[in-house]
């Protein structure tokens, strides 16, 4: 089976992580994750659910298989380049020390003023938060300033690994509402989630993990069909 | 010869007896070592045992230093044999790095490069420019405080990269996922670690004289040294660890962090 068709952004071909231990994470996964969707990934808890955006982001590399961008095979790939051009947003908002405008120049150093108003506007978020010190931002701010740090990279993907677990339900609403904004944009998201509402509210297309083996990838009507979603939210 | 030497070398030959405590001595400073038993004891802390069992392996291991060191320094005894003691000192100070440090790989040739490095250039200093003659008297002891200086920097600074890049991972990693090269995603972590490293040194050179006489100036006072001489050879010996200190810790910090990450930038496992 090939995943390298001219719609598939990151394919991954009969991909095996084993970590030192001997504990294998994602057992001969083939997927093919489409340009210009939005792709949920469910499973429970252990299932290699960050594990597979990790490889997509370059953070974890195959024991065995291929995973590739654009065709193309990340061994061959410049890996700064290609995690520009894929982006990563982790769980917990990760923001470097500084100011808001500190953390949007790690990602750009030549963005200009205008450019980080630009960035964060894309995300909701007033101008008057650049001079702001992170650590003094909300838990939906900061995660949404993380989003914007990753977009000044002008990513053709963004994995996003339950980037609204750790928020309140107010938040975890500022940041889902960014996901049309951000296909707006034109930018593919890969984003993992418990939340079974969430990925039906979200989801193009539904891949569903579970001990390390992909036991469903497909449209998220089919999946509820199949009712994978439900099955996930029974695990 | 210059002045300070000369007072030493006068220094040495003269108060030998002055400083010849004897079995008996030792015997009577031992007595506090049954003191710390006492208290262990009565506040049931347990290190009766290795209290006793520290106090008689520094006294073996000293006597055994003793005795090597009085066999080195006999007149008709090649210089050689000096710089190959300053030799193991040297590996057993990067083996001992290394053992602070089980998980970071590459660490004993690194780690014995760097302090060897530094104390080519301290002692380099020290003899090259005349501060003291180039004998075994001069030459073994120094050493001994230098490599002894800097195996402490050298374990620091391996301890804190380590810590920092672990405790920090995600922090690394959110740089990394970036696209920054790992240089940049670690630099802010790894400038805190070398900061911590020097930074007992400073602080150490800073108080001298104030809150403690370092052990080379007492040990020239107790040996009949006028003070003020004691006192120079005391300066230039801090200054030189303070330079060997700093030596170890860039250096081994920038040859060990290379092997933390993999060629694309991604931060290895580093159990602690």
């Amino acid at each position: 089976m090939s995943h390298e068709d001219a719609a598939t952004l990151l394919g991954l071909d009969g991909v095996t992580v084993t970590v030192p231990d001997g504990t294998v994470l994602l057992h001969e996964v083939d997927l093919a994750i489409p340009a210009d969707r939005t792709t949920v990934v469910v499973g429970p808890s252990g299932a290699g659910k960050s594990t597979l955006l990790r490889l997509c982001n370059r953070l974890e590399v195959p024991s065995e298989g291929t995973v590739s961008y654009r065709g193309t095979s990340l061994a061959d790939l410049d890996p700064r380049q290609h995690r520009r051009c894929v982006g990563m947003v982790f769980q917990r908002p990760v923001l470097f020390p500084g100011s808001a405008a500190d953390n949007l120049r790690a990602a750009d150093p030549d963005a200009d003023h205008a450019a980080l108003v630009d960035v964060l506007d894309a995300v909701g978020l007033d101008a008057a938060l650049l001079e702001r010190a992170a650590d003094a931002l909300s838990g939906g701010e900061a995660q949404r300033l993380c989003i914007a740090r990753a977009l000044l990279t002008s990513p053709e993907a963004l994995l996003l690994d339950e980037p609204t677990s750790a928020l309140d339900e107010d938040s975890r609403d500022e940041v889902e509402g960014l996901a049309d904004r951000l296909r707006e944009r034109g930018v593919t998201l890969v984003w993992i989630t418990h939340d079974q509402a969430q990925a039906a509210r979200l989801g193009d297309n539904v891949v569903a993990l579970r001990e390390g083996r992909v036991v469903f990838s497909g449209h998220v009507d089919d999946a509820r069909a199949a009712g994978v979603l439900r099955e996930q939210a029974a695990s | 010869m210059n002045p300070v030497a000369a007072s030493l070398q006068l220094a040495t030959t003269t108060a030998a007896q002055a400083t010849a405590i004897g079995w008996q001595g030792v015997a009577f400073a031992g007595l506090l070592v049954v003191v710390a038993v006492l208290v262990s004891v009565q506040q049931r802390l347990g290190l009766q045992r290795p209290l006793a069992e520290a106090s008689v392996r520094a006294l073996a291991q000293l006597l055994v230093v003793g005795f090597g060191l009085r066999l080195l320094f006999a007149p008709d005894v090649s210089i050689l044999w000096s710089v190959g003691w300053v030799a193991f000192m040297v590996l057993f100070a990067a083996w001992t790095v290394t053992r602070r440090a089980p998980t970071v790989p590459g660490l004993l040739p690194r780690a014995a490069i760097s302090l060897g490095a530094a104390a080519l250039v301290t002692l380099g200093t020290v003899f090259g420019l005349g501060i003291f003659p180039f004998e075994p008297r001069y030459l073994v002891p120094t050493a001994g405080m230098m490599v002894g200086n800097t195996l402490q920097a050298g374990v620091l600074v391996v301890r804190r990269v380590v810590d920092e890049l672990t405790e920090q991972r995600a922090e690394v990693e959110a740089r990394v996922a970036l696209g920054q090269p790992w240089q940049q995603a670690s630099r802010r972590l790894l400038r805190r670690s070398l900061r911590d490293a020097l930074t007992p040194q400073v602080e150490t050179t800073r108080a001298v004289g104030l809150v403690f006489l370092p052990g080379a100036m007492t040990g020239l006072i107790l040996g009949g040294v006028d003070p003020v001489d004691a006192v120079l050879v005391q300066a230039a010996i801090m200054f030189l660890i303070l330079g060997g200190t700093a030596i170890v810790s860039v250096a081994l910090q920038a040859s060990i962090t290379g092997q933390l990450f993999s060629d694309d930038d991604r931060l290895v496992p580093l159990p602690r």
